[in-house]
């Protein structure tokens, strides 16, 4: 057989923190170059927050990313909090877990529902899944809803959230809202199997690929860590969030104008993937149920099944949320003043907030003034962490496909970028694959 | 033959994009009466063969204008949606800042590496047709200006501040409770979305055409408050709006 010369460009494969692109260059069956980048224009978040006051910076860094805005608002005030030494009540607490919830459930639904099922349903997108399988769009977006309705609820909005705020909540829902919820979660239950069984009838397609890598997730002893936590990695134990710099070691790669971060090894993946395995003990019980429907458990070395492990945090994300908002009535809700403005006394400080977010762990580290203002800023994107786990996967992938079709190929190596969920569009892209 | 359309982002967070894609049930709605041919959110295939083309996020580099105007080219209507887009929005904070600075700060020494010029909406590079305030935009605002654009009709934007709407809302006003607000000079058309969940008007929808600073001077001297605190307040949303003033 004649050995392949391959020149694949992927424009534009990725946007959150960019528009993403792989460049593979095959010669005679030898691969010469396999690169990912990302060339969305920068936007200097960190730069833009210097000189804002405090009560500005969750509204201004929940910007940076429209699908993570309730997490990049969430860690903004955990940092804000901790810098000026600021306490939420325990009620506020668990609003703000159901509130991450919302968001991880609105992410992973849309990935799951309308970018991934499409490759392992053969279709180009979820619109023509709507006239052959309309039963099963119809659940999915079903879902899609009720997670913008808790969004909606927690936050005001589904994006960039408004009742967020530092030291607490500008408004919050009444318990009679929360107890509709819980009815709306509970009703969902037997919806949520039926994607769980959809997704089993096409999960072989996902390939069988493995290679092995550090994850990092936040980690906590009583409960599956999203809100807050220590840091653990899969190879070197666990710190408290506020050492994430000796974790995330960014670095550039003059290709790319995202950043890219490296710990133990020569990447680390972070996310869904990244949370089960190192948490997978803490899930609730029918998430577990779930990833065993899959066999997926810990350690998981094959990036194919974050699909999955989204899948299995939507079940365990519905049914912690529904327990929350069972604490939240036996403890009886505390109302608050319309338009709270929670006491905060403005002072110097530095602080690190610390979150899951949907594509990963997620930093936050601010410096203040004694006025208030911020002085320092630094904001770890979990993609960007995930960039280098990215390229060395395809550089994985791409010896063991490349006996494969043109429309194989592109399909494995979209797929691969796909299933880290880099940002929702991200994945959707034309891979041009050339046989010379 | 139903009219082609196509989303285009730039310096943005893609969550007025996501407002489309939460349409959800609607979206399929929508979908009977336009064929989408461009849409990275939710769809693989793409086309250069489109009327409408909706744009999100800022141009904040050279090399981007030959990209906006190739869509302006090839589209007979070119819809800005989002602050980013339709005034410049977030992203002009850094317009007030050194911006060889601004790429040290988090680039450090590859700073050089990555170009950019001050952040602009889009409207600063090619003629935009129709707008879509907000940030992010709401979808029922964008199901209207659709509407109207499919029926060969100018949108129906108010020319009116935040005010207005906030008031119908019986909200309190955020200056009596000792907080500041972009409201009254901001467009309406959000009725009031974020005073109603108990914040303030942060300005997101742009200022309205004829602000009326005085009023919004009086205000202020009213609550005690200085011209710093407005201009701080205004760079948030206003920077490009402000600078071209």
């Amino acid at each position: 057989m004649k050995k392949p010369n391959i020149n694949v460009e992927v424009h534009h494969v990725t946007r959150v923190e960019g528009h993403g692109n792989i460049y593979v260059n095959v010669k005679d069956g030898i691969i010469e170059k396999c690169e990912w980048n990302i060339s969305e224009a920068p936007r200097f978040f960190e730069a833009m927050v210097a000189g804002r006051n405090w009560n500005e910076l969750h509204h201004i860094t929940s910007r940076i990313c429209g699908i993570c805005s309730i997490g990049h608002t969430l860690a903004s005030l955990r940092a804000t909090e901790a810098a000026m030494g600021i306490k939420i009540s325990d009620q506020d607490l668990k609003l703000r877990k159901i509130a991450l919830h919302a968001e991880n459930l609105q992410s992973h639904i849309l990935h799951l529902g309308f970018l991934v099922l499409p490759d392992l349903m053969g279709v180009g997108s979820v619109i023509p899944l709507a006239s052959s399988n309309p039963e099963e769009v119809k659940t999915v977006l079903q879902l899609h809803r009720l997670a913008n309705e808790m969004s909606n609820l927690l936050c005001g909005r589904t994006t960039h959230p408004q009742r967020l705020i530092p030291g607490g909540f500008s408004k919050i829902p009444s318990l009679k809202e929360l107890k509709e919820l819980k009815k709306k979660l509970q009703d969902s239950v037997p919806k949520l199997q039926a994607v769980a069984e959809l997704f089993k009838s096409v999960a072989p397609k996902l390939p069988d690929f493995q290679r092995e890598t550090e994850f990092i997730a936040l980690t906590k002893p009583d409960e599956y860590a999203l809100y807050d936590g220590d840091i653990a990695s899969s190879d070197t134990g666990k710190a408290p969030a506020s050492e994430y710099l000796a974790f995330t070691n960014e670095y550039i790669v003059p290709i790319s104008t995202a950043k890219r971060a490296k710990h133990a090894r020569e990447s680390y993946m972070v996310g869904a993937l990244a949370r089960l395995n190192i948490n997978f003990d803490r899930l609730s019980p029918l998430a577990k149920k779930t990833a065993g429907m899959f066999g997926l458990k810990p350690v998981c070395h094959n990036p194919f099944m974050n699909n999955i492990a989204q899948l299995v945090e939507v079940v365990h994300s519905v049914e912690d949320s529904i327990r929350l908002i069972d604490e939240l009535e036996a403890a009886g809700l505390q109302s608050q003043p319309d338009y709270h403005q929670p006491e905060i006394t403005v002072k110097a400080g530095h602080g690190v907030g610390a979150v899951e977010v949907p594509r990963g762990i997620l930093f936050h580290d601010y410096t203040y003034n004694q006025k208030g203002v911020c002085t320092k800023a630094n904001c770890v994107i979990p993609t960007n962490q995930n960039h280098g786990n990215i390229e060395l996967d395809l550089k994985a992938l791409l010896p063991q496909v490349l006996d494969k079709t043109e429309k194989e190929i592109e399909l494995s190596l979209e797929m691969l970028v796909r299933a880290y969920d880099p940002c929702i569009s991200c994945s959707t892209h034309c891979v041009r694959v050339h046989f010379v | 033959m139903k009219p082609k359309v196509a989303f285009f982002d730039f310096a943005g967070c893609e969550g007025d994009q996501l407002q489309v894609a939460n349409l959800e049930e609607e979206l399929l709605t929508l979908l009977g009466q336009v064929k989408v041919v461009s849409f990275r959110e939710v769809m693989k295939e793409h086309s250069d063969n489109y009327d409408i083309a909706f744009i999100e996020g800022s141009c904040t580099r050279l090399q981007d204008e030959d990209r906006l105007k190739q869509i302006r080219k090839n589209a007979k209507i070119v819809v800005a949606i989002g602050s980013c887009a339709t005034i410049g929005g977030i992203n002009c904070i850094r317009n007030y800042k050194d911006l060889d600075e601004v790429r040290k700060t988090v680039y450090g020494e590859n700073a050089k590496l990555f170009d950019t010029y001050a952040a602009r909406p889009i409207d600063a590079v090619i003629p935009v047709d129709a707008y879509v305030h907000g940030c992010p935009i709401d979808k029922d605002e964008f199901l209207q200006v659709v509407k109207s654009l499919l029926l060969g009709k100018k949108p129906d934007i108010p020319t009116y501040p935040v005010c207005v709407e906030c008031k119908k809302n019986e909200n309190v006003c955020a200056f009596e409770r000792g907080q500041f607000c972009v409201g009254p000079v901001t467009r309406a058309g959000c009725n009031s979305c974020c005073v109603n969940e108990g914040t303030v008007c942060w300005g997101c929808r742009g200022l309205v055409d004829n602000p009326n600073e005085n009023a919004q001077k009086e205000v202020l001297i009213k609550n005690g408050l200085t011209v710093d605190d407005a201009i701080g307040k205004f760079r948030l949303y206003f920077g490009w709006q402000e600078r071209k003033r």
